[in-house]
């Protein structure tokens, strides 16, 4: 992975930044698994310790950050090394906001569900969750074993999560205008369904730091927009079915 | 007697083999007798006696002898402490792993490698096994406060998988550690099938229930002495009947396919003869909606591996929706072509020239009972599972199905099997 510096100490150190990323990114995984299946099985009590879990994120961002300050200090790093330390600094706020959006949902959950929805509503939420969880699971996967070349898979599936996100918007759009009871909670899910969206953005630069870390490169910059959510517009009145 | 004669020939030989390797030994022993014989001019009886001595305690199995005569009775027996771990992590069914002390892998099996993908030696475990429950396994067993622990570890996606990882320390003193994982997939699938059975069921099964029992109360009472609304009310009741029976196929269908989630590896799919025998059973359907299937079948070997049946179904129902859907456009193109990208495999698309999909809709169409457009999706038949079960056959096949359409212009169903 990386060469062997003189001071073992050293190494150790860098180590454990990776480690302490790898533990963050775990929890941040788990964070948004439990929020959304809180949110589809209606169940406050899951949405609770989601929203306590967050203070381990916190935590572990703060004490990544502290030690990578240390490090920098203490080793003066070069080239590789001060890409991995510096892009440990990046990865562990984009992982900190990561559980900050998976919060936000465990949140939301008490409202969604006052008035029992349909789960047909919760399906559509669910499968973007999925797309945004595997992104967020094979990013991480590349921050381990380092093969870069494997990274325009994520960029492929940020488009996805984009198409899927603007068809969810005016679907949900779609239940409001049917219903003025819908609204509350439609309008809940739309947030739901951003922060989601949120949570894929923060894997691609999640992404974009390893290939950073790894290359010493900036990946290159064609991102297409698919989130076309600012263009949805409905007529005022539905065609009567 | 003979056996007797043999025994005694045994013993002979080992007596002579004794001799043989004491030669020199016995050799040295005699010279010195014979020398002190010449100079201290002892008695020829005396120098008789002990060269006799000489021979028998020659003759005794020494205590060397037996010892290495029974270390190597002992190799044989235990051929286990020359067996390599490798071999023996290898006949282990279920996945392992081999760590060292740092928490790198040193060794995965097999098994281990089919399940998770992309281990290698040197990658460490901590940042491949990020779930908070694994994290703290692996600290409580590095850090020798225990020394076997068990958890349970649940992985979400690609497709649900549950283990019960037990962790112990290899041996004394090695430094190494092993990871075993123990499926238990299997129950924790059943738990939720049954719950999914029940809710998509019985949500997609009253619709049509409750048409029928809304026509028997017709048919009792006012319809009871009409027989052309009669005869109306019967059709349909037998159609909704019809549209039970196919949901429960596909439920069924869904749920076989969600029971077992890998692939058995090394079975492989001749495409083109899968294909072939796609279009011909579809035959009769494509000839009933007006529709000309046309094939494109790129040259060579165009086998994948995968299960004959799934892929086959796979085909069938996307094949079934461009006849039905895109029955407005006249015609179909099947065509099989090698690709690179992402990874090396075989492009199969399936084109139709119909009215298309529209642009919202694509992401969410392989979503269980997501329709575009109900009714035309109930005049035709569909159960809303289709394209799902496509989907789960898919991911199981490490395949990718990519959807491009325009509304108007027909829609394009590929999917992208990789070839190793």
């Amino acid at each position: 992975m990386q060469s062997v510096h003189i001071v073992s100490a050293y190494d150790e150190e860098l180590k454990y930044l990776s480690k302490r990323i790898a533990a963050m990114g775990g929890h941040a995984e788990r964070m948004v698994e439990q929020a959304i299946a809180a949110l589809v099985n209606a169940d406050p009590g899951l949405a609770q310790k989601v929203i306590r879990d967050d203070l381990v994120l916190d935590e572990g961002q703060r004490e990544i950050d502290d030690k990578a300050i240390v490090i920098i200090a203490k080793r003066q790093p070069m080239a590789t090394d001060l890409r991995e330390i510096v892009g440990a600094i990046r990865i562990s706020a984009d992982l900190e906001r990561v559980g900050d959006l998976g919060k936000n949902v465990a949140k939301r959950v008490v409202s969604v569900i006052e008035g029992r929805q349909p789960t047909s509503l919760f399906r559509g939420l669910e499968a973007l969750a999925d797309l945004a969880l595997t992104q967020l699971k094979e990013v991480l996967d590349v921050y381990a074993s380092r093969s870069v070349e494997k990274i325009g898979f994520v960029r492929d599936r940020d488009d996805q999560i984009d198409a899927m996100y603007t068809s969810l918007f005016r679907e949900l759009l779609t239940y409001m205008m049917e219903d003025p009871r819908n609204i509350t909670p439609c309008t809940h899910l739309l947030f739901c369904a951003k922060n989601i969206e949120r949570i894929g953005d923060h894997a691609t630069n999640i992404a974009e730091t390893i290939y950073y870390i790894v290359t010493g490169d900036q990946m290159p910059a064609e991102r297409p927009k698919g989130d076309k959510t600012d263009k949805v517009v409905l007529p005022a009145t539905l065609p009567v079915k | 007697m003979a056996e007797m004669g043999a025994e005694q020939q045994g013993a002979a030989q080992a007596i002579a083999i004794r001799l043989w390797n004491s030669r020199w030994l016995l050799a040295a022993g005699i010279v010195a007798v014979l020398a002190v014989y010449w100079f201290a001019g002892m008695s020829g009886y005396v120098v008789l006696l002990a060269c006799a001595v000489l021979l028998a305690a020659a003759m005794l199995q020494t205590d060397a002898a037996r010892q290495s005569a029974e270390s190597a009775a002992a190799i044989e027996a235990g051929g286990l402490q020359r067996l390599s771990g490798e071999y023996l992590a290898a006949a282990v069914a279920d996945p392992l792993i081999i760590f060292d002390r740092t928490a790198v892998i040193v060794h995965a099996n097999a098994a281990a490698f089919a399940a998770f993908g992309g281990i290698a030696p040197g990658l460490s475990l901590s940042l491949k096994f990020r779930a908070p429950e694994m994290q703290t396994l692996l600290d409580s067993i590095l850090s020798g406060d225990v020394a076997s622990d068990v958890v349970d570890y649940t992985e979400k996606l690609p497709v649900e998988r549950a283990y019960r990882v037990s962790a112990s320390s290899v041996g004394h003193g090695t430094d190494l550690y092993v990871l075993v994982f123990k499926d238990q997939s299997e129950a924790r699938r059943i738990d939720r099938m049954r719950a999914d059975f029940i809710a998509n069921a019985s949500h997609e099964l009253r619709t049509p229930l409750a048409s029928i029992s809304g026509f028997i109360e017709t048919l009792r009472g006012p319809a009871r002495s009409d027989p052309a609304a009669r005869e109306q009310f019967l059709q349909i009741m037998q159609n909704q009947t019809g549209r039970m029976a196919r949901l429960i196929d596909d439920l069924l269908s869904l749920s076989r396919l969600e029971m077992k989630p890998y692939l058995k590896p090394g079975t492989e799919v001749d495409l083109r003869q899968t294909l072939g025998s796609v279009i011909d059973s579809l035959g009769p359907l494509a000839r009933e909606n007006g529709v000309a299937i046309e094939r494109d079948f790129a040259e060579g070997s165009l086998d994948v591996p995968g299960d004959r049946d799934e892929l086959f179904q796979v085909f069938e129902n996307l094949l079934e929706n461009a006849c039905k859907y895109g029955q407005s456009g006249g015609r179909v193109v099947v065509s099989i072509a090698r690709s690179d990208v992402p990874e090396p495999g075989i492009d199969v698309t399936i084109r139709d020239y119909g009215p298309g999909i529209a642009e919202e809709h694509i992401p969410r169409i392989t979503e269980r009972f997501y329709r575009v457009d109900v009714e035309n999706s109930r005049t035709q038949k569909g159960t809303g599972l289709g394209l799902s079960i496509v989907k789960h056959i898919l991911t199981r096949h490490n395949a990718r199905l990519s959807i491009k359409s325009e509304v108007g212009k027909g829609a394009a169903f590929s999917v992208h099997l990789p070839t190793r």
